[in-house]
């Protein structure tokens, strides 16, 4: 049996007195690929800021390899480099190369060697595609091409887990594709992924299982197939409704 | 007719003059640089009591003139035993004006960058420290280049008013000159060029740097 990766328990979380999950559980093992799916505003991306430690959670708890990650000030540094996240918006840092930006937090925070981190960046540049960006600056860069830095300035931290926070929401079609196929090949490797897309043919694909939350709650969790041919709650088949189209004519 | 060899005979005391309104301009606004940052990183980070009496003291700063200020150190402060030369006043008062508005350059700055800077590097690791000095102070003092460059130009010529605490500046030198030989035009004259001798750099290099902030950016 894998090691459990990510362990939440009774997680809750309020906004101004709103409840965003509500009592929420949920374990990811090694080398599994979660898909997060639910209607916009249901929490998902509140779920994955609790277990960066982005966001303080009311009760409940979240444990990293079982070790908590809320409230532990202290090391939260040190347990988010075991949690790697890439955000929807490109969030590059505009001061730094290409280079600079995969460097940055080994070098500073992990303090590795500058010659073995640059060995390493440049060999993940080249598996997604960016080998010649390596000295670009973000503002010359596409959109695609952001996301994809930004995913391997969180893989070269070599985190336990790596979550995806809607990463393609805000690109074009064919960006969309070019990011998707560096997740699936990290899917491949056996990475293990919390992910959190629109994209349902790429849930599909992906997914060793897939979760639907709405109103704070997981509301059913399954296998991909399970999921998509015979959704058992009525919101989850309203829900996937909205991905079908009729013909009109 | 203007007397060149006038002008000849007090070049000396003028460039003595712009020897000393330079050394204490620079003086001044490297100090009101390090005032300016910490008070900006004071507010940005809310830290309590303290952010009270920054805001305090840039509210102080920025409505009282630097003349009043300087005459305050100057003839106020040795009625209760701090007496202070002439030099130390001049950088002193400098730096108490010049702090709060690079406070306010950095603080602009500051605010400009995303939160989403912020949670990059703490997702990536980074404690606040490290965040605040590899993530977003970079970003921020380079919004602020422009106006930190346009302080650096108002500061300098605020040293004009040195001459009222008897500073032997450029304006001291002039007024000087005039009284003794009442040569008006040559003396004023002189000011003028040394002045523009000063700033006319510095604005130059401010023109091309915003230029180069504004339509270019980083990787330009």
């Amino acid at each position: 049996m894998a090691d459990t990766v990510l362990e939440i328990r009774n997680l809750v979380k309020k906004f101004d007195g709103h409840i965003i999950l509500n009592d929420l559980d949920m374990n990811v093992q090694e080398g599994e690929v979660v898909v997060i799916l639910g209607p916009s505003g249901c929490g998902k991306s509140t779920l994955l800021r609790c277990i960066n430690g982005l966001e303080e959670i009311q009760s409940g708890s979240v444990r990293i390899q079982g070790k908590e990650i809320s409230g532990t000030k202290e090391n939260a540094g040190l347990l988010r480099q075991k949690v790697g996240m890439v955000f929807q918006s490109y969030d590059l840092f505009p001061h730094l190369s290409v280079l600079g930006n995969i460097m940055l937090s080994p070098v500073k925070v992990q303090k590795r060697k500058k010659d073995e981190v640059k060995e390493e960046a440049l060999e993940l540049l080249k598996k997604v595609g960016l080998a010649d960006k390596a000295d670009s600056y973000p503002r010359q860069l596409s959109g695609g091409q952001k996301q994809r830095v930004a995913i391997v300035r969180a893989l070269i931290l070599h985190p336990e887990i790596l979550l995806f926070d809607e990463v393609t929401a805000a690109l074009d079609p064919e960006m969309v594709r070019e990011v998707l196929d560096v997740i699936l090949s990290l899917a491949k490797q056996g990475k293990t992924m919390l992910i959190v897309t629109h994209e349902m043919q790429f849930a599909k694909a992906v997914a060793d299982r897939i979760v639907f939350i709405d109103e704070g709650k997981i509301m059913e969790e399954g296998t991909a197939k399970e999921f998509f041919e015979h959704p058992q709650t009525e919101r989850a088949k309203k829900f996937l409704h909205v991905f079908s189209f009729e013909d009109v004519r | 007719m203007v007397d060149f060899a006038y002008i000849e005979r007090v070049l000396p005391l003028y460039e003595r003059a712009a020897v000393l309104t330079v050394q204490l301009g620079i003086e001044g606004i490297l100090l009101s640089i390090v005032i300016g940052l910490v008070c900006a990183l004071i507010l940005y980070e809310k830290i309590p009591v303290l952010r009270r009496f920054v805001m305090i003291y840039i509210e102080v700063s920025r409505n009282t003139p630097l003349l009043v200020q300087l005459f305050f150190m100057y003839y106020g402060l040795p009625k209760i035993g701090i007496v202070l030369t002439p030099e130390v006043c001049g950088v002193a008062g400098l730096a108490f004006l010049g702090g709060s508005y690079m406070a306010e350059a950095f603080r602009s700055g500051l605010d400009s960058v995303e939160n989403i800077q912020r949670e990059s590097a703490y997702s990536l690791g980074m404690n606040r420290m490290q965040a605040m000095c590899y993530v977003i102070l970079p970003q921020a003092v380079s919004t602020s280049i422009p106006a930190f460059l346009a302080n650096i130009i108002f500061l300098l010529k605020e040293t004009s008013v040195f001459s009222a605490i008897s500073l032997m500046d450029l304006m001291f030198t002039a007024k000087d000159l005039i009284g003794l030989y009442y040569k008006t035009t040559e003396s004023l004259a002189l000011l003028v060029v040394f002045y523009l001798m000063i700033l006319l750099p510095v604005s130059i290099v401010g023109a091309v740097v915003e230029r180069r902030v504004r339509y270019a950016g980083f990787g330009a």
